[in-house]
Order: structure tokens, then sequence, then C-alpha cells
């Protein structure tokens, strides 16, 4: 990462004896697309306000490209929102809109007119300058609120659940689109949203947050296949989570006890926790293997009976109970049509790899 | 059976109408009424317009309409500007000290009795001028700041609801492109809440058009507001040419109330094509 554009400093807003935001530290790079990842309530809309300036920290500092605007008011930070639910100004046409915020700054009208058509013509929305809010479709205002935000080319676009209100399909495309967007205009981005799947898409980095605090930071692939908490593990994908004790733990291979698996969990690399300790060990389903014969390795294998079948289309998600009565969730993807699947109450074995477990403490 | 249920519901309606409007109607028929007796219809020389006509010529009654009309424009526009700031405060600023407090005190005079209201406006006028020397009497002023007292009430209530209704983060958009505070009262959120001022304005100007009770604690004797004038007229009998102002008024009131239906009924139905277009074309 290059030298931090964005720094925030151990962040906290406190509203009444309620702590929304604790202690936040982060340094965004320029031109980055960090998400901040989390249910509701976990405090990622009071920070990404805190940023905006509408609420004021109760303790720490934020600076952006080595100002600090911690104390600055809304209308005089190189910052720009798009709203989740829009805010398009409905008494303004399109063209009104993503003026205002160049009006502001007294510039001359034809450069503004200049400006203005530049940005519609890149949100392609050319033609549409005279209409209001209300005459456009969904995916239409969410462009023109794109458009407003960017016109003014703010150091920082916040973006909160950019894509909530829009429909599934429309959903995928403007991903797309608004990558493309940020390339080409080298705006850094913080978006918030508790879609883990858009925050996957979209981010160079995640950061996931509980509970006013940030868990883990990391690219998509890092927060994915590395999760450092329960938590994490639990809110990205679907995980078999379950719980054990380290009872081997060497350089090269480390063996979790594991009494609701009936078997215990080899994995292929040291975890160097406390000798003994209780963890948890977190399998994704797509990880797990499936085999009518028993599998000709030693370890992580165990079999059950299938308990339930959910055809997916480009994958098939089945549940399938051990004797122990624990259900794991495995995940086969569909390579050919009409293949011969595995049936409700079949019996299966189960096995993976020594690198597909991932062991948390926390 | 349906044709029985829609001549019942046709029934109740004619019988519900006419509670409401029947004695109005009977008025403006007696206002054509040429005989000087109120109840006595004259069929020899009716309709007439003789009332109307002295109605026009009636020097007191004239000047009461225009010192109504002043109280009342001068009233709307106070309680509205009042009314707007206070309902701003309540509605946008919902962690001040003395909120709750202030919430109840504006809007108590709309429960307040009027004969209360008076009394105490009253007293507080004498001791004014007696110690301060203003207001110098009572008069068109005095009535004024009553009505301003009482009918802000009602706009604060009117322009509140209105601005619930407009989403916060509207305002913040404004703020966040750089416009600041003021301004953005000023741009953004006055004309959403326009037609609730509006209304607010117009509610204002008809309870200080009518207001009879509290006038007539602070009131002087050089000023005689139009209810006043016609309270008192009533009092040594009815006249008929009462009956023709009254007329005169309910065709005011009737052509406003009309002309603002049709006007929001146009607006809604240019709304809803306007959105059925947007959906239309990204379908």
């Amino acid at each position: 990462m290059s030298e931090a554009y964005i720094r925030i400093e151990q962040l906290t807003k406190r509203f009444g004896e309620f702590v929304a935001v604790r202690q936040v530290s982060l340094e965004i790079a320029k031109g980055e697309v960090f998400c901040l990842l989390g249910g509701s309530g976990c405090g990622k809309t009071t920070l990404l306000r805190m940023l905006a300036g509408f609420e004021e920290p109760s303790e720490g500092r934020v600076t952006i490209d080595g100002v600090d605007v911690t104390h600055v008011p809304p209308y005089e930070r190189p910052v720009n929102m798009m709203f989740q639910s829009y805010a398009l100004f409905p008494h303004m046409t399109v063209e009104q809109n993503v003026a205002f915020g160049l009006r502001q700054d007294g510039l001359r009208r034809a450069a503004i007119s200049s400006q203005v058509r530049d940005m519609l013509a890149l949100v392609q929305l050319e033609g549409y300058e005279k209409r209001k809010p209300h005459q456009l479709s969904g995916g239409q205002r969410q462009r023109v609120a794109l458009a407003r935000a960017l016109v003014k080319r703010p150091k920082l676009l916040l973006l909160d659940e950019p894509l909530g209100a829009l429909d599934k399909k429309l959903r995928e495309h403007t991903q797309f689109e608004l990558i493309k967007l940020q390339e080409q205009l080298g705006v850094t981005f913080v978006i918030v949203t508790h879609d883990q799947e858009e925050a996957m898409t979209l981010a160079t980095r995640i950061g996931v947050m509980r509970a006013g605090e940030i868990l883990q930071v990391g690219t998509p692939a890092d927060i994915y296949e590395f999760p450092n908490s329960r938590f994490v593990a639990d809110f990205i994908g679907s995980v078999n989570m379950m719980a054990g004790r380290l009872t081997v733990d060497e350089a090269d291979h480390a063996r979790i006890d594991c009494p609701e698996l009936g078997v215990s969990v080899y994995i292929d690399h040291g975890v160097s926790g406390p000798p003994d300790s209780s963890v948890s060990v977190a399998i994704r389903p797509e990880k797990i293997q499936m085999s009518a014969a028993k599998p000709a390795q030693p370890d992580n294998v165990v079999n059950g009976v299938i308990s339930g079948v959910a055809y997916l289309g480009g994958a098939t998600r089945y549940l399938v109970r051990l004797p122990t009565g624990l259900q794991l969730k495995v995940t086969a993807p569909n390579t050919h049509r009409h293949e011969e699947n595995f049936q409700q109450d079949e019996s299966v074995w189960l096995y993976w790899d020594g690198s597909a477990p991932v062991v948390v403490t926390r | 059976m349906n044709e029985r249920r829609a001549g019942l519901v046709l029934g109740a309606m004619a019988v519900g109408f006419s509670f409401l409007y029947l004695p109005i109607f009977a008025m403006i028929i007696y206002s054509f009424n040429a005989s000087r007796l109120v109840t006595v219809w004259d069929s020899a020389n009716s309709p007439t317009l003789a009332w109307y006509r002295e109605l026009f010529h009636n020097g007191a009654l004239l000047d009461a309409a225009r010192l109504s009309f002043k109280i009342a424009t001068a009233n709307a526009t106070g309680a509205v500007i009042l009314g707007t700031l206070a309902a701003f405060a309540l509605e946008r600023y919902r962690r001040f000290r003395g909120r709750a407090m202030f919430n109840l005190l504006t809007t108590a005079p709309m429960v307040l009795p009027e004969v209360i209201t008076g009394l105490s406006l009253l007293l507080l006028f004498v001791a004014l001028e007696q110690t301060m020397g203003w207001p110098r009497g009572r008069g068109a002023v005095t009535i004024t700041i009553a009505h301003i007292t009482f009918s802000m009430a009602y706009v604060i209530v009117i322009v509140k609801a209105r601005l619930a209704t407009v989403d916060r983060s509207i305002e913040e958009a404004a703020m966040d492109l750089g416009a600041r505070p003021w301004k953005v009262f000023a741009v953004i959120t006055l004309p959403l809440i326009a037609s609730a001022i509006a209304s607010g304005w117009v509610l204002a100007f008809i309870l200080s058009w009518d207001d009879l009770v509290i006038t007539s604690f602070v009131s002087g004797p050089s000023s005689t507001t139009l209810p006043q004038l016609v309270f008192s007229k009533v009092r040594l009998g009815v006249s008929p040419d009462i009956n023709a102002l009254a007329t005169l008024l309910v065709l005011v009131v009737t052509a406003c109330v009309v002309s603002a239906g049709i006007y929001m009924l146009q607006a809604e139905r240019k709304r809803l094509h306007d959105a059925q277009m947007a959906f239309e074309e990204s379908a």
C-alpha cells in the first residue's frame, strides 16, 4: 500500500452512554475502493457520517490528503456523499441537481454547464437534463445521484449502500459501471454496505465492522480465505464452524480434536496458538469434496448421510448428517449437465485438504 | 341488493350534505329577499339585489371589512414566519434543552379557551402600556398580536407535519455539496414546504378573519372588525343585508376552496402521469 491518503485515527463516537464507533483507526490509499461491511447497527453509517462531517467525532482525528478535517463542517470538506435514498432535490431538474454543487462554489455559468454536460454524458444521461427526479426510473436516479456527487471532483466519495435500492439484475450491471467510473476518475471511494457480495465485487479492501469496531481489514480474498475471527468467517459467505481443542501444533502441521466432527482435523501448517487451547475450525462448503467410495487420504475424512439437497443452478448445496449428529454444508459445482448427482438419504464420504480449514481463536 | 345499497348510500349522503349545507343555502336565497323581515319571503318583489346595493354603500361595514382584511393579512404573515421558524426548530433539532416544554407551550393556545387567552392578553397589554407606554391604547396592532399568538400554533402543526415528511438527507445532500445552513433552508427546505406554508397562511388568515372572542378583549373603540360589526348588528335583530354579506363571504371561500382543489387534483394527475411515463420507459 502506498502512503495513506485518508487517515482515520482513534475515531470514537458516543451518543450519550452508547458508543456507536469505538477507537477506529484506518489508512486508505489514494484511488482505493474501501468497503465498510457489517450488519445494521454496527456503526458503519456513523463512521461514514463522521467522514462526511454530519457527525462530530467524540474523540480522534480525520485527515484527508494531509489536512486535518476533524472539525470542518460538511460544506467545506473536499468530500461528497451519495446517499442511500439518493436524496435528489425533487423540485429541481436533473441538470439543476448536478449543477447545485458547482453553483455553491460560485463558478461561471459557462463552466458549470460544460462540466454538467460532461458528467451527464459520463453516466449516460444525455437527453434527461430537463427531467425532474420523479420522472426517472430507479436506475436513472441512482446515476443522477452519482453524477451530482462526482461533479465536484471530491478527494473522497462516500457511498451509503449505493446499490441497495436497485433490483438484482440492475445491481450487477451497475456494480461494473461504478468500478469503471471510479477507475476513470481516480476518485477514492469509501462504501458502506451490509451486502457481502457487493463488498466483494466492488472493494479493493474490506473492513468488517461489528459493535462499533473494525474486526478485520484486508482484500476480499484475505477476508474470505483467512478470516481472523468466528464472526468474520461466519459473516462473509457460508461456513461450517466447529469448536475444537488444539492438540498438536508443530511448525509444519497441526491437529485439532473436534468432538462434534468425530475425527480430528489435520492442518498442513502450524497455527502457533497456546497448546491445548480451545479454538474454532471453519471450513467453507465448497472446499469439502464428496464421493461415494472411501477416499485414499488418511486424514480429514468423515462419512455421513445426505439429509438435504438444494439445486442452485450453478452449484448444488448438500446437507450431510454425520454419525455425531452434526450437519455439514457442502457445495458441489454442477460442471456437467445431467450428471449423476447424489440423492437424498445416500451415504457419502466427505474429505478436504489440509489447507482448507481455518483456525480462529476469537 | 347492490342497487338497494347504492340507494342507501345516496340517501345517507343527501341527509348528511343537507344537514351541513341547507342552512347556508337558505341564507343565500334569503339574501335576495325584498322583505325587511328576515323570516318573511316577499314574493311580489323578490328576487332583488337591493341588500347587496345597500351593502356597498354602508361605510361602517366597508371600513370593518377593510380592517379585518388588513389584520388577517398581517396576522397570517406574522404567524407563518414565526410558526415556520418554531416548526423548523422543533422538527430539525431534536435534542435541545426544553424542547418538550417548547413543543407543548407553542401548541397550547389551540386548546386554551379563547376567553382566557383574550383576557390574559388584555391584562398584558394594559400592564405594558402602563409600564412602557406601548402599545398605546388598543386597536389593530393589539388585535394582530393577539391573533398571531393563537394562529401561530396551527401553522406550527401544519408545517411540522410537512417537515417530517421531507427526507432529512435531502438537506444534508445540499450541505454536503457546499451550501451553508441558511442557504440550505432558503433554496431546499423552503421550496419543499412551500405548500404547507401556503395552507398555513390561508388557515391563519381565516382564523383571524372570523375571530370574535379574543378580538373583543383586545380591540379599542376605534377598531371594529367585521365579525364584531356583524355580531353587534345581529344583537339588534338580524337585518337582511347580513345575509347578503354572508353570501358574498361564502362565495369567496367557495371559490378559494374549489380552485385549490382543482389545482391539487391536476398536480397529482401530472405526478402520476410522469411516474407512469418513467416506469414505461425503463421497462
